[in-house]
């Protein structure tokens, strides 16, 4: 198991470094320097100083060797090049706080939903609730969250004046960007978890379970429902991604200072040391989040715990 | 001779994309208590459909047990049993082995939990005594350390331990009834023996009546009390082991024997291979259904469904050999086919 | 003997025995379908999936014709008709430049189908070689090369996406499908490859190797019809994917740019006017929602069809 998860940490650091190397690398690609319009008519002298600033003046590499170190040793992602004096760093953690309230709010609600959807799909095949619930997923999977976010919008704040419309920091602002965002982890989690459960329903073993004489219900809370969630973990890293990239959309509609909101903003801005920053905390957060998955795959599943013996 | 089980006129249908498969056309057979009778024939020919539908293990509405059929249990009507009393009935009464341990245990359940579940169900244990008791059955079907192995997953056990594993399962609640479909196919010659002799004894220790589904006639020669030859669905020939081996009477119980390998014949001689297929069994059939394979076949057996001409107690059989008008013919026995 | 069942006396010479001269009982009496026969035929009782095929054939037909019918070039600007909602002369209304709505959708509809189309095509050529050769040869460069897809897999894909189009800044086309199949592939490959190699182990492609079938036979025969599906199946959630991606990109300004448009960029665009105007964004949101739910419907469809295993 150690060497197991040890193996993962291994690839994860690898990948994490791969992809803020590539991300650096490409920043700085750029045709022109990050710095040229906004420093362009800026006195010769001030330019200079500038440059030094961020450190421009020097070639590529060693700009590269400075941010890596500034990264492992004190976690520093330098300084916004928009907004002088706003460390990257410090952004992205007050960012993250908001956005982790309204992503993890609706990775939970979605999964909840998603699941208890999937299951009573699964257990009235082809019977009207299955019919209701497959249309929800389908709806789910196909209606973007830009359309959705503003129908909501519409409905429950300009036409009936139920929720506000944008803005942060009472609880109400979070109803409608935390329904929105999870609308896809409810469809996906509807449709995974009903097909996993109809497969499983037609192994062996309920075969088994059933001429023991195990009643239709303990045959689906104890054989059936385990081996269909297990799978379900895996696409859990899908799901955080999806949530990340929904909340660019989200956060831009609903008014929410989070950190897709700052993102986009940055793009918009060319600020490239807040994009570098943010990609790079994406990045991170989401390989993480993938070797987490990983490692309670492996112990929740016996035939896993096996495997990383060997 | 004290009858637990009754089958009557059993029809098992599935609907399919081409129309309705007739898989069971009217078996019909009585088990009687700590007895062991064999469901003889080719794949495909209802044997498996007949053993689970006596569990009401058939899915619906892919799979239906026709109106008409009568399983009973012990006097219990089995085909209109209500979820709670079947739910009772299924391990507690009778209960089932099947063909592949690989597959037919929860990968993710330890077997300790696995065995008792069932007690839990039927003998109201607690977890203590449960686990106790399948500490016990495992120890009963010869599984070496038991006390540890109770914890084990399935993808740690052998397939023959697997087996093993499912019998334990199968008799937590010392049923009267097992049903073992194939329960050897699966695993390896030597392993085979081992199940076999474990059966055996288990039969002997706990008087359980077994229903045994295969198409290995060692198995049946070593093991069962009567065997019923089956066919497209139907019962061709039944009777006591000795009379299936020593005295059968239809062309398709002879066409098996002589499919099996003995070290006594000729190490040279080409062992027997039965020609074509069994029929479709979405046809209809309203004749011998082994008439286009049959080496005897006569014109009626193409027209007309043979009866069942009673040649003991104990032995019967379908075939229009028995007819006073049909030709002499010698037996693979070498008997006269008509007596 | 037992002659009591027996109704009325048989004619004696109906006793001849004819033995087994003919093998009647080996016609198989259902109907033998081939594999893509089959697969048409599930594919056609599924009533939803033809439906949503038919919608997308109406769809394509129409993203080529629609710019055309009313008369009106998507990109004409007509200063006096600013906002309107939908009329007689324009049939979906027109937006804030005012320019006509429907001409717009239409041809919208086209850069997105288009774009969803060779995004699918893309990273399924990419993907197929890519997989097949990690397949092909096994060992270390199959190793090699999953591994190079698990690190690209295991970062967002609009993370990516988002990137590229930040850097490369042109936004043109060409570079919009660079930033969408850049890593796109990657599912179809391990897809692929995942097919490919439970094949090459499988009882039937051995037996047809120690039979002496020729390799390329097996391929053809074999591997490729049985791969096929599952292509097919990727190529159909591929293009929904890509259409979402670029509807993505457009709606935050880093997708299509402007005079041409797509329906993300339709919809950005009505984002901000939406409570005046929802008209502007209710017709690309249909179209958008319309089209990755029939691929989705028909991608569905094709799965189960295809899908040898649900055969009944």
């Amino acid at each position: 198991m150690l060497k197991f998860v040890l193996k993962r940490v291994f690839y994860m650091l690898l990948t994490l470094f791969i992809i803020i190397t590539v991300t650096f690398f490409l920043m700085h690609s750029i045709p022109g320097d990050p710095l040229a319009s906004m420093a362009r008519n800026l006195p010769d002298q001030t330019r200079e100083n500038y440059y030094a600033k961020y450190g421009l003046d020097k070639p590529v590499w060693e700009q590269y060797l400075i941010f890596m170190k500034n990264l492992v040793t004190k976690g520093d992602l330098g300084e916004s090049i928009r907004y002088p004096g706003r460390s990257v760093s410090d952004t992205l953690a007050t960012n993250s706080q908001v956005s982790g309230t309204t992503g993890g709010l609706a990775l939970l609600l979605g999964i909840a939903i998603g699941v208890t959807l999937g299951i009573i799909a699964a257990l009235n095949k082809n019977k009207w609730p299955d019919y209701l619930v497959m249309f929800i997923a389908i709806l789910g999977i196909t209606v973007p969250v830009f359309v959705l976010a503003a129908l909501l919008q519409y409905f429950f704040t300009v036409q009936f004046h139920l929720l506000p419309t944008t803005g942060w920091g009472k609880p109400s602002n979070l109803v409608l960007p935390v329904i929105v965002l999870s609308f896809n982890t409810i469809a996906t989690y509807a449709r995974y978890v009903k097909s996993n459960m109809l497969e499983v329903m037609n192994q062996d073993y309920i075969l088994t379970a059933e001429a023991k004489g195990v009643t239709p219900f303990n045959v689906v809370k104890n054989h059936v429902l385990r081996n269909a969630f297990l799978p379900c973990i895996t696409i859990l890293g899908g799901q955080i991604a999806s949530v990340f990239t929904g909340s660019f959309i989200v956060e831009r509609i609903f008014g929410i200072p989070g950190l897709g909101f700052y993102y986009i903003s940055s793009i918009n801005d060319r600020d490239y040391t807040m994009i570098l920053g943010t990609t790079v905390f994406f990045g991170a957060l989401f390989v993480i989040a993938q070797l987490l998955i990983d490692i309670v795959y492996g112990i929740l599943d016996p035939r896993m715990r096996i495997k990383a013996k060997d | 001779m004290e009858p637990i089980l009754e089958v009557k006129d059993l029809h098992v249908s599935f609907n399919t994309y081409a129309g309705e498969v007739k898989a069971v056309r009217g078996v019909s057979f009585t088990l009687n208590k700590g007895e062991t009778l064999a469901f003889v024939g080719e794949s495909g020919c209802g044997k498996t459909v007949t053993a689970k539908a006596i569990l009401r293990l058939l899915k619906p509405p892919f799979a239906e047990i026709k109106e008409g059929s009568e399983i009973r249990y012990q006097g219990q009507d089995v085909v209109h049993m209500d979820k709670k009393t079947l739910s009772n009935y299924r391990g507690e009464e009778v209960s089932m082995i099947f063909q592949d341990p690989m597959t037919s245990l929860n990968p993710t359940m330890k077997i300790g939990k696995q065995i008792m579940e069932s007690l839990k169900i039927h003998k109201h244990l607690n977890k203590e005594q449960a686990r106790k008791e399948a500490i016990e059955l495992l120890r009963l079907v010869n599984i070496p350390s038991p006390e540890t192995r109770v914890d084990s997953y399935p993808h740690e056990l052998s397939g023959g331990m697997r087996q093993r594993v499912m019998i334990a399962i199968a008799l937590a609640c010392s049923p009267s009834i097992l049903i073992a479909d194939e329960p050897t196919t699966a695993l390896d010659v030597t392993i085979q023996i081992q199940i076999m002799d474990l059966l055996k004894d288990l039969k002997t220790k706990l008087g359980t009546a077994i229903i045994l589904v295969t198409h290995d006639l060692g198995v049946v020669a070593n093991f069962a009390d009567r065997v019923q030859v089956m066919y497209a669905g139907q019962v061709l020939e039944r009777g006591t082991t000795r009379e299936i081996f020593q005295d059968s009477r239809h062309p398709y119980t002879w066409a098996l024997l002589s499919s099996v390998p003995t070290l006594a014949k000729e190490s040279k001689q080409e062992l027997y291979a039965l020609k074509g297929t069994p029929p479709d069994l979405i046809l209809p059939l309203n004749h011998c259904p082994f008439a286009a394979r049959c080496e005897h076949c006569m014109q009626i057996c193409k027209e007309q469904m043979p009866p069942e001409t009673v040649l003991s107690e104990t032995h019967k059989v379908s075939c229009w050999l028995q007819h006073p008008d049909a030709p002499r013919t010698i037996t693979f026995h070498g008997k006269e086919a008509r007596s | 003997m037992d002659e009591t069942m027996v109704k009325e006396p048989i004619p004696k010479e109906k006793f001849q025995v004819i033995g087994t001269d003919d093998f009647s009982g080996d016609v198989i009496a259902r109907p033998q379908i081939g594999y893509w026969k089959d697969a048409w035929r599930r594919f056609r009782e599924n009533k939803i999936a033809t439906v949503s095929l038919v919608v997308l054939l109406l769809m394509i037909i129409m993203v080529i014709i629609g710019p055309y019918i009313n008369g009106i070039n998507y990109e004409d600007i007509d200063q006096g008709a600013l906002n309107q909602a939908p009329s007689a002369e324009h049939w979906f209304g027109t937006d804030a430049l005012g320019r006509d709505l429907f001409s717009r959708v239409w041809q919208a509809g086209r850069v997105s189908i288009a774009i969803g189309v060779a995004g699918a095509l893309i990273s399924t050529v990419v993907g197929c070689l890519y997989g097949g050769i990690a397949a092909y040869f096994g060992g270390a460069v199959d190793t090699i090369l999953m591994r190079i897809v698990e690190v690209l897999f295991s970062i967002p894909y609009l993370l990516i996406v988002i990137l590229i189009s930040v850097i490369t800044d042109s936004h043109s086309i060409f570079t919009l499908m660079l930033a969408l199949t850049l890593t796109g592939w990657c599912n179809t490959a391990r897809l692929v490859r995942g097919q490919m190699m439970q094949l090459k182990n499988q009882e039937f492609v051995l037996a047809a190797n120690a039979l002496g079938v020729s390799p390329w036979k097996i391929i053809v025969k074999h591997l490729l019809p049985n791969t096929l599906g599952v292509i097919l199946v990727a190529i159909t959630f591929d293009i929904p994917g890509y259409i979402f991606s670029e509807a993505f990109l457009s709606y935050l300004g880093l997708g299509i740019q402007a005079p041409n448009t797509s329906w993300g960029a339709l919809a950005s665009a009505a984002q901000q006017t939406f409570a005046f105007y929802p008209y502007q964004m209710f017709f690309p949101a249909l179209l958008i929602a319309l089209t990755m739910l029939s691929f989705t419907l028909l991608g569905d469809g094709l799965r189960d069809a295809l899908d040898p295993k649900l055969r009944k």
